[in-house]
């Protein structure tokens, strides 16, 4: 076997706790982030069977999917919201795990404070009942979601019982346009090859227009790998991941970060190691990015117009196009510029974090939202909000119309009061246009962040490289 | 969790790709605190109308597929969020096995947690067993776990593939917490020459 490895062998090699054939492997699992939507039965299960948290020292907790995104001095109106958020914070208390709290200066989106806080690092593994846990890959660490039984067993073991993926690198050449950001990028990569070709995968993000990416771009490019159907992906670590890690609360300090930095500069992908798959994609001639259906390989250029079904020749696309139109209420032939939408959403995991919102306040600045629009922004964390604030992001906001709101997942998934009511039509900056995501009969366009603060103003999609 | 050795039920047809968990379980109901309860708000929004009322063309609201046991699906079932809502609804619905050409992993993974089968079949194969639920309604399948088989009639045998450490678990009921917590003093070694495994606060 050559000695040459994908920095997704030399992290699954560091982690290995057990091995035996014809069994899964043992991992160590060096970070769990937990929420209070997918955690109450695992910490159940544990009272049942009287066991401990085994490292509630790599635990962390936050509430996120859940809570208001209005006034927190408030009661939490719905009950049954109230009773996932209080339970978390006494299961954080009875098994001693860290909890930023819904009043904390630290609780925002797991995945935004993850690597604010300085939590996320190259090399770990990281587990969270989440499917977008992938954003914390763009670190350089393997970091993919979990299902409830294994946020149990990681907490009664700190381990996973887990096959070891097959490696799929995915070459990005060439450059990003002006205007077209990371979020184009993960969308014109799904549109391009579909939302399972990366199912079994972990996926290395390789090439110039990688490197070229600010951390906040190559969070929303890991984020999404799930939507590619791979649990996780992730970028090398260089100058870019240290700058920005370096000063965090949790992360290594003075020489011991120094020190730290050596030992990241191996976690990278040995010149001639082979991935079970490559794939490439062209930066270069990439436009900005709408989705126009019910999945989120369902996208086109702004420059595109709806398609039509009866130009598929394969039965079942066709079908799952014909009931993506029928829900979206979109009729083939119509050009992306002009579908008008009714709600804007900036936020997420995807693009919730401050890089997000000064691209959409660079739109916005000086403009108005359009009368039948109504817009809001939801930043990704406190620290978020709190910089945007500083630097007068918010008075933009608010002064051309939007919402400024408390952090959370909020409209991405729709669990707390920000839903979309039937039939209103929203360019979103999140990562899941599925069928009632946003609220039932609900209908979900995602795009950049800049996209969605144009349309915001416009009252419809329009191409961002010539909005002024 | 329960075994599953094996298993004879209805067969219902849900002929699209994509499905994902959003729509197996909506978010409005994943604010329980416990394992249970979830099958009344399977596919909640394509079982009822807005204002609650059963829709009478959907797969799962006419008899016989009312009482299935067997879900045969289009390619990329479970895609999407983690929750394991989703097959906690599914198990609590009365399903035992689902029938596909391919699942997400993560939903893959968490059926075996709850002694679901999903199992992958070649897209002819999961077409003809959907034409054949969905003209003769009220058809059941044997889906035998030891011989890795799903069994139409005398006649049509079809294999499929399972990971034979799933398989063990499955067939035995096991918990895996239990399993890892046999190399206890493994872990305990991993931590004590890990890079990592110190606090984070």
């Amino acid at each position: 076997m050559s000695s040459k490895k994908t920095l997704i062998d030399k992290i699954w090699e560091a982690h290995v706790v057990r091995e035996k054939d014809g069994e899964p492997s043992l991992i160590y699992i060096d970070l769990h982030l937990i929420h209070e939507v997918t955690s109450p039965q695992a910490f159940e299960g544990l009272r049942i069977s009287q066991r401990k948290v085994r490292r509630p020292d790599l635990t962390f907790a936050t509430v996120d999917h859940n809570v208001p995104t209005t006034d927190r001095s408030l009661p939490i109106a719905d009950p049954i919201s109230k009773q996932q958020i209080d339970t978390l914070r006494e299961n954080c208390h009875m098994f001693g795990v860290p909890f930023a709290d819904i009043t904390s200066a630290d609780q925002g989106i797991v995945h935004v404070i993850g690597p604010e806080l300085g939590l996320t690092l190259p090399g770990k593994t990281i587990v969270c009942g989440d499917s977008h846990t992938s954003t914390h890959g763009a670190f350089g660490a393997l970091a993919f979601g979990i299902g409830t039984s294994e946020v149990e067993h990681v907490l009664a073991t700190q381990c996973l019982q887990q096959s070891r993926p097959k490696t799929m690198q995915i070459i990005v050449k060439g450059k990003l346009a002006k205007g077209i950001r990371a979020k184009d990028l993960i969308l014109g990569i799904i549109a391009k090859y579909g939302t399972a070709f990366g199912t079994g995968y972990v996926i290395e993000y390789r090439g110039e227009a990688i490197q070229a990416l600010s951390m906040e771009e190559r969070m929303t490019v890991c984020n999404m790998s799930i939507e590619a159907g791979a649990r996780a992906g992730l970028i090398a670590p260089d100058e870019t991941t240290f700058a920005y890690l370096r000063n965090r609360r949790y992360a290594p300090a003075g020489e011991e970060f120094e020190s730290a930095v050596v030992a990241w500069k191996e976690l990278c992908t040995d010149e001639g190691a082979s991935f079970d798959k490559t794939l490439e994609f062209d930066a270069d001639s990439l436009i900005p990015q709408v989705t126009w259906g019910t999945s989120p390989g369902m996208g086109a250029s702004i420059t595109d117009t709806v398609p039509n079904p009866a130009d598929i020749s394969d039965p079942v696309e066709r079908r799952s196009v014909e009931l993506a139109l029928q829900y979206m209420g979109l009729t083939p032939g119509t050009p992306m510029t002009e579908i008008k939408i009714d709600r804007v959403f900036i936020g997420s995991c995807t693009n919730g974090r401050i890089e997000d919102l000064r691209s959409a306040a660079d739109v916005v600045k000086g403009k108005k939202v359009s009368s039948h629009v109504h817009a809001m922004v939801v930043p990704g964390s406190y620290e978020v909000k709190n910089q945007a604030e500083r630097e007068g992001l918010h008075t933009i906001f608010v002064d051309a119309g939007f919402e400024w709101r408390e952090p959370g997942c909020s409209m991405c998934l729709a669990m707390n009061p920000d839903v979309l009511a039937p039939g209103e039509r929203c360019a979103s900056t999140s990562n899941r246009n599925f069928e009632g995501r946003q609220g039932r009969d609900g209908r979900t366009h995602l795009v950049s962040p800049a996209m969605a603060a144009a349309a915001a103003v416009a009252g419809h999609f329009v191409d961002i490289r010539t909005f002024a | 969790m329960d075994a599953f050795h094996k298993h004879v039920g209805i067969a219902a047809p849900l002929d699209r790709a994509n499905i994902d968990t959003d729509a197996i379980i909506p978010k409005q109901f994943l604010k329980r605190i416990e394992r249970t309860g979830f099958g009344q708000f399977l596919f909640f929004e394509w079982r009822f109308t807005p204002d609650q009322q059963p829709h009478t063309e959907f797969v799962l609201n006419t008899a016989p597929y009312d009482k299935a046991t067997i879900l045969v699906a289009g390619p990329n079932f479970g895609c999407g969020s983690s929750r394991e809502h989703a097959p906690w609804a599914l198990l609590d619905f009365g399903f035992k096995a689902i029938i596909a050409p391919s699942f997400a992993d993560i939903f893959y993974n968490n059926c075996f947690k709850n002694g679901i089968l999903p199992i992958v079949l070649a897209d002819d194969i999961v077409a003809s067993l959907t034409e054949l639920a969905k003209t003769k309604p009220g058809t059941e399948l044997t889906i035998d776990l030891e011989q890795q088989q799903v069994i139409v009639d005398d006649k049509t045998v079809y294999t499929f593939e399972v990971d034979a450490y799933r398989k063990m678990l499955l067939l035995e009921g096991l918990d895996d917490i239990g399993l890892s917590l046999q190399h206890e003093a493994l872990i305990t070694k991993y931590e004590q020459d890990a890079p990592f495994a110190r606090p984070i606060a």
